[in-house]
């Protein structure tokens, strides 16, 4: 016999992560599908259109129709594109917007890794989305993409340091570093919820959020009317739909993490009604609405006011106030940033 | 050979092969990303040694900013390789100098004689509670925060002077002040005249 002592246990623990993963990213794979669904249908109400109403009942299988559709199209490689890189790009897109859910817990214990550096985790990892970006734009080989990266690439990089210094302030208030903490720090009811004491830090993160998915109105990167859609123009098929479905991906992720950070999490708003997985869907399906208003009410901004709100506006604001938390912390009326 | 030492292995063996590849490669944009797969590897491996912090911390400041703005301006500039490599074997000597000198400071520090299992012992492994970032921030503000403070003032110096050296007013482009673009009232921009709808029809005209 051949020396068979495989640790069943560590099979086990494969096999259950891989269920758990499964778990994880089918909902959230359906959730952006009928979040592009919501939106299109919202976007049309506040338009006074119908919406998509073709497809199934009310249009609700338009989605499965989309992803079939993109499913069957063929993927085109432009013969000037760098192809392994152009393969790549997508790829890299992806893997940042899936992976960061691993550490986002839903209620306190449904959570896939409950790891005490989780804030950290999730921001490391959505600093890599930006690769899948550049890579693609630098290897279509093409004058439009390559701008649309360029844009994209020093937008969220500028965008990116707001959004860590506003983190920092629910850090400090929180004093953890755990997401499960941080949301139990704020137990008590609605007027515990860090969005009061860090309201600027609140709106900081939240249109820092907008800028860092691309969303309009700061979608210069894709910037129909001037670069016909930025990085992704040379892409077509499955290949544009994943860069698709992890923008999609990235606005629920930016989302959950508001209702994790500002908003009490899974908690709910008055002691006599239970916590539960339900607070955590409202809370997060609410900030998402909140994305798609924002896309049919802001024209998009010009690119130069991008650039100054993010470094002359929101990084001042939020050094000012993470100061102010700070100071206050020492002060008597400390506990009311905590 | 343990879980943890396999995926040291492996890890270790992607850090060579990108480290590689990044002096090889002939594609300068192909020799950032590989930067960037090293960058990732060695924050693997610092998670293996429990120093996640330090891990965290790579990824997000090297591989999320710097390497960002690095690939940024490799991908802008039309670098020909070749052209870079004409000089290899004139600074051949030079380096060989330089990398021997690299190799005997490497030995004389990670020389097991002093270095080594026998001398150092195998750190204790801590509980899944001890936070590694709570460890260095209390260091960094209490036994070392001099050198701290001292290591902020001279990146803020460099800061400062990396804007002071840029700073340029160009006096060719239309420079727009958004503080005043904001503050304009609707009298500063426009004036409503009083005038009748319809002109007065000029006498002995007729009717048209």
């Amino acid at each position: 016999m051949m020396d068979m002592n495989i640790d069943w246990t560590a099979v086990q623990t494969l096999v259950w992560t891989l269920i758990k993963i499964m778990a994880l990213v089918v909902p959230l794979m359906l959730g952006v599908a009928y979040l592009t669904y919501a939106e299109r249908k919202i976007i049309g109400w506040m338009q006074v259109r119908i919406g998509p109403n073709r497809v199934g009942f009310q249009g609700l299988l338009q989605p499965i129709a989309d992803a079939v559709k993109l499913l069957m199209k063929e993927i085109i490689i432009p013969s000037g594109a760098n192809k392994g890189l152009f393969i790549l790009g997508p790829i890299l897109v992806i893997a940042p917007a899936l992976a960061a859910w691993a550490v986002i817990p839903f209620t306190d214990t449904l959570v896939l890794a409950n790891i005490n550096a989780g804030l950290l985790y999730v921001m490391a990892i959505t600093s890599m989305g930006v690769y899948g970006v550049i890579v693609a734009g630098w290897a279509s080989n093409s004058k439009y993409a390559f701008l649309g990266a360029m844009r994209s690439a020093a937008q969220i990089v500028s965008y990116e340091i707001a959004m860590g210094f506003a983190l920092v302030g629910v850090l400090m208030a929180a004093q953890s570093l755990n997401l499960i903490d941080i949301v139990q720090g704020q137990s008590g009811g609605v007027h515990q919820w860090y969005i009061w004491p860090l309201f600027p830090l609140f709106v900081v993160y939240l249109i820092a959020g907008v800028a860092e998915t691309n969303r309009a109105p700061f979608d210069v990167a894709e910037g129909e009317s001037e670069i016909v859609a930025g990085f992704h123009v040379e892409y077509s098929g499955m290949a544009f739909a994943v860069f698709f479905l992890a923008e999609y991906a990235n606005m629920i992720l930016v989302a959950a993490l508001t209702t994790l950070m500002f908003l009490g999490g899974w908690l709910s708003p008055v002691p006599f009604l239970p916590d539960g997985i339900v607070w955590w869907l409202a809370k997060t399906g609410f900030v998402l609405f909140l994305f798609l208003w924002f896309r049919a009410t802001f024209p998009r901004y010009r690119y130069d006011q991008i650039m100054r709100l993010g470094w002359k506006v929101f990084i001042p604001i939020t050094i000012v106030w993470i100061v102010v938390v700070g100071a206050m912390m020492q002060t008597p009326y400390g506990y009311l940033f905590h | 050979m343990t879980y943890t030492t396999a995926i040291f292995y492996f890890f270790a063996a992607i850090l060579v092969f990108a480290g590689l590849r990044v002096i090889t490669a002939r594609n300068p944009v192909h020799a950032a990303l590989f930067l960037v797969l090293a960058f990732f590897t060695a924050a693997g491996l610092w998670m293996l040694l429990e120093a996640e912090f330090l891990a965290i911390t790579l990824v997000l400041v090297y591989v999320g900013a710097v390497m960002v703005l690095f690939l940024f301006v490799v991908m802008m500039l039309d670098i020909n390789l070749d052209k870079l490599r004409e000089g290899f074997w004139d600074y051949l000597p030079l380096a060989g100098f330089v990398s021997v000198l690299l190799v005997i400071e490497m030995v004389l520090i990670l020389g097991s004689r002093h270095f080594g299992l026998e001398v150092m012992g195998t750190p204790a492994p801590h509980a899944a509670d001890y936070s590694n970032t709570k460890e260095l921030g209390r260091l960094l503000y209490t036994d070392y925060v001099y050198a701290f403070e001292l290591a902020a003032v001279i990146l803020l110096v460099a800061i400062v002077a990396a804007i002071a050296l840029t700073l340029r007013r160009r006096k060719d482009s239309k420079y727009v002040d958004p503080a005043e673009q904001v503050k304009v009232k609707r009298n500063d921009r426009l004036r409503i005249v009083k005038m009748q709808a319809v002109k007065k029809p000029v006498a002995g005209e007729g009717e048209a």
